[in-house]
């Protein structure tokens, strides 16, 4: 075969940007299935329109920006933060809801910082924050599992209900939402309700909540197999899980009336999306593998303290924003030692 | 044998390639008409012709000196006449010419008289040094750097371990192989001259896993010299970049050679197979270095092997033996795919630390534009030197300099792993060469920017003085000149006075 380079290394591993980021989205699709079982259509109106509007987005702005449309488009990037945001926010979330957020952080978190490589913010997270703050009541509006559900809803209502706001048939969200086990479970405490009582109604299931626990599971497997495609590398999951491991163990020993086990904490709300898919996003994460380490326990334990001191139900997205702003600093301290430095 | 003590993070599992270039023994390249001989072929000052156009030279005749002491002489490679010394195209990667001597060979291949050393122990090894400097020897690894100086640890150094590098861990070369496999007793004549040219504890012949045939044959060798009982054969993994010097050390004896150190530093000397070689023909034969073993190989060569050949040998002849499907100026490497680099013309000859010429390689890196940077850190884990290339590009990039030393860009072996490993395809090991060029040139612009103002104030400063003195000339001459008419004033006035006197 000819030369292409000029300069060496004349040979190249098969690793692209595009490859990782098919991988991400394919390791999602386990998930991605099990909330459409529990959740209905909804989830997959949300994702499709999250991609249109995502792909749109990135189009014009790589336009605005005079960068070539074609090979930033196809990266994957665009639509990895998509589907992220997509499967974060309530299924039922109106459709303006999902474009506002999409738009956001499409724009702003990624674009006005310099595109892919360059946002200081994991894109997705900057999206979903933003919608949080500015419609609480939208975003904690989330459906009960099908089986749980007075009103499983078909695709056609789901479409209604998100693009209309409410169904031929009468349905509108607020008949049809449920709280999640999280949300569930803070208001309860809040109401010196013990955890032990809390867990024995039906939505808790058996882990982290009916629904909720099967979607860790196959995000906790989907993350293994980019673990094992070495797409991500094993420190940031395993430092946040572990850290969250750790806290909810200790509180579960001392103080027991504060929150649910540990491995409700594990297998609930947005742990293993955040340690798989959400908290290894290298652009936002740190470098370094002691950094990552860093990383990760920063994250968990951030998660952590959201979720039974902060004012809201779960803590992954702030946690991981939270952690962005410290990666300059993470990395410089966590720099390895150079072959023949002395050590220190 | 031995186990290897140690091993370097990151690096890469490549593909070897090497059975291509295995299968025939070597074999001698023709000699050609014309050698074309650079006068610097190794690190240090070029040498000095000794001869003048016409002379007729002998095979192995010295005909250019060593000039200052980083430097080796060079040899007629066969009998014949010099017909030319000037500037000629040489295998560089920015197309330079260099001075060279040209012989026209007379096709008699006729040596010139040799001298043997009978017995090498008795000498001391300054005498063995001296003879390798004059037999043109160098690292035929692929640096060039001058052997004897290698073989000097000086008087506040001991050597523990001298360790033989036969790694050979870029893909296509087979060179060092070939030897081991051929000529094993041959580069034990070299590894006993060494050892006593450096009074070494130890000595171990380090080897990739991937060699089994020169293993054994090397362990033949061994086995028939009992009393070499401090050498042994450190079988090592095969993975890339394990054939650096400083790579090599670290698995051979799990020790690091300091930043901005040498590897005689902790004790170590490192020599290539090819070099021992070289160094037991010529004390043991009174043969200069003039050929060496070229491996020619690639998807696109017809017959791949390993080619004894004459330095100044022209490439295109090595070609046309070897057979290849290359189209005219299309370009090849010289040296391996990781390191090596790319030549199109191949009108330029052989030279010292030509190891491999390597025409088409399999899974060639695309002329791809590369995306930016995710920060993956893929390349921080391929590392062996543990830097964070990623940073490093960051402020290579940008131009911050000062950053990139920071970062220890000058720790960079250049071994391309990062390169390979990019998911955006971006070209890092060029950003660290322009980085650390541009370092180099801007100390250069200071220290002469440093001596211009040391200049212009010791001028300055002399001038000063100059004119303080003047002054203080001027002073001395004004005060004179006040004194004496001051004097004079006295005396006129003493004059009249006297006068005034007589009157009265």
């Amino acid at each position: 075969m000819a030369l292409f380079r000029i300069s060496p290394p004349f040979l190249a591993g098969t690793n692209r940007v595009t490859l990782q980021m098919l991988q991400v989205l394919l390791a999602m699709v386990p998930a991605v299935i099990a909330m459409v079982m529990f959740f209905g259509p909804a989830v997959l109106i949300n994702i499709a329109l999250a991609l249109v509007v995502a792909l749109a987005t990135e189009a014009l702005l790589l336009k605005l920006r005079q960068r070539p449309i074609k090979p930033f488009l196809s990266d994957g990037s665009a639509a990895v933060t998509a589907v992220l945001l997509a499967v974060a926010i309530p299924p039922l979330s109106p459709w303006w809801l999902t474009v506002l957020g999409v738009m956001f952080a499409i724009i702003f978190a990624k674009h006005l910082y310099g595109g892919l490589g360059y946002n200081p913010f994991n894109p997705a997270m900057v999206g979903y924050v933003l919608l949080l703050l500015s419609f609480p009541l939208e975003m904690t509006t989330w459906l009960p599992v099908q089986s749980l559900a007075e009103h499983p809803l078909n695709f056609e209502q789901a479409f209604q209900l998100i693009f209309f706001g409410d169904t031929a048939t009468g349905l509108s969200v607020d008949t049809v939402s449920g709280a999640t086990p999280l949300d569930a479970m803070k208001t309860q405490i809040g109401q010196q309700i013990l955890p032990e009582y809390i867990v024995n109604q039906p939505l808790f299931g058996m882990l982290g909540g009916i629904g909720w626990e099967w979607i860790n599971v196959w995000f906790l497997l989907g993350g293994l197999f980019l673990l094992y495609r070495k797409v991500i590398s094993w420190h940031v999951p395993a430092a946040m899980l572990g850290t969250l491991l750790v806290l909810s163990s200790i509180t579960a020993l001392f103080a027991p009336e504060l929150t649910g086990s540990p491995l409700f904490h594990l297998f609930s709300g947005g742990t293993m999306i955040g340690a798989f898919f959400i908290a290894t996003d290298p652009v936002s994460g740190s470098t370094t593998l002691k950094g990552r380490l860093v990383f990760g326990a920063g994250v968990g334990a951030l998660t952590y303290i959201i979720r039974i001191w902060g004012g809201y139900p779960d803590g992954v997205a702030f946690a991981v924003l939270l952690m962005n702003m410290l990666v300059p600093l993470i990395d410089y301290y966590t720099q390895p030692k150079v072959y023949g430095a002395s050590s220190k | 044998m031995t186990q290897p003590l140690g091993s370097f993070p990151g690096g890469l599992k490549l593909r070897g390639h090497k059975k291509r270039s295995t299968q025939t023994p070597i074999r001698r390249t023709p000699l050609a008409k014309q050698l074309i001989l650079p006068l610097q072929q190794h690190i240090g000052a070029a040498a000095v012709p000794i001869v003048e156009v016409g002379d007729k030279v002998l095979k192995g005749q010295r005909i250019a000196r060593a000039e200052g002491h980083v430097s080796v002489c060079l040899h007629a490679p066969s009998s014949g006449t010099v017909v030319a010394i000037d500037e000629q195209a040489i295998p560089h990667p920015s197309g330079l010419s260099a001075a060279c001597i040209t012989i026209e060979t007379d096709g008699e291949d006729k040596w010139a008289e040799r001298h043997p050393v009978k017995g090498f122990q008795d000498m001391t090894p300054h005498e063995i040094r001296q003879i390798i400097r004059d037999a043109g020897i160098v690292g035929l690894g692929g640096a060039g750097f001058p052997s004897f100086i290698k073989l000097n640890p000086g008087i506040h150094h001991t050597v523990e371990s001298l360790i033989l590098n036969g790694a050979e861990c870029e893909p296509y070369i087979t060179c060092d192989d070939m030897l081991m496999r051929e000529r094993a007793d041959g580069i034990l004549d070299g590894v006993e001259i060494m050892l006593h040219a450096l009074n070494a504890q130890e000595v171990l012949l380090a080897i990739e896993d991937n060699k089994s045939q020169a293993i054994s044959s090397m362990e033949l060798a061994l086995a028939a010299r009992p009393h070499l009982t401090q050498t042994k054969i450190a079988v090592i993994p095969t993975r890339y970049p394990t054939g650096g010097e400083k790579q090599i050390i670290q698995v051979v004896t799990g020790k690091e050679v300091p930043t901005n150190g040498l590897p005689i530093d902790i004790g170590i000397v490192c020599h290539n197979m090819g070099t021992a070689y070289a160094v037991g023909r010529a004390i043991n034969h009174g043969e200069p270095l003039i050929s060496r073993i070229v491996t020619v190989t690639g998807t696109d060569v017809t017959h791949a092997g390993n080619f004894e050949t004459l330095f100044g040998t022209p490439i295109s002849a090595l070609l046309e033996f070897a057979e290849t499907k290359r189209q005219p100026d299309e370009p090849f490497i010289l040296g391996g795919p990781m390191m090596g680099f790319n030549l199109s013309g191949d009108n330029l000859p052989v030279t010292k630390t030509a190891n491999c010429i390597l025409v088409g390689v399999e899974d060639a890196a695309e002329k791809a534009e590369p995306l930016p940077c995710i920060r993956c850190g893929d390349c921080a884990s391929a590392c062996p030197a543990s830097l964070l290339p990623q940073q490093l590009y960051w402020h290579a990039r940008a131009k911050d300099f000062d950053q990139t030393r920071d970062y220890n860009l000058f720790d960079c072996i250049e071994c391309g792993c990062c390169d390979y490993v990019c998911p955006s395809k971006i070209p890092l090991v060029s950003y660290f060469r322009f980085a650390k060029t541009e370092i180099m040139n801007q100390e250069r612009e200071r220290k002469k920017s440093d001596l211009a103002r040391e200049r212009f104030e010791t001028r300055q400063a002399r001038m000063e003085r100059e004119q303080r003195e003047k002054e203080e000339r001027q002073r001395q001459r004004k005060a004179a000149l006040a004194a004496s008419k001051a004097k004079k004033e006295q005396d006129a006035a003493a004059e009249t006075s006297s006068a005034e006197d007589k009157e009265n």
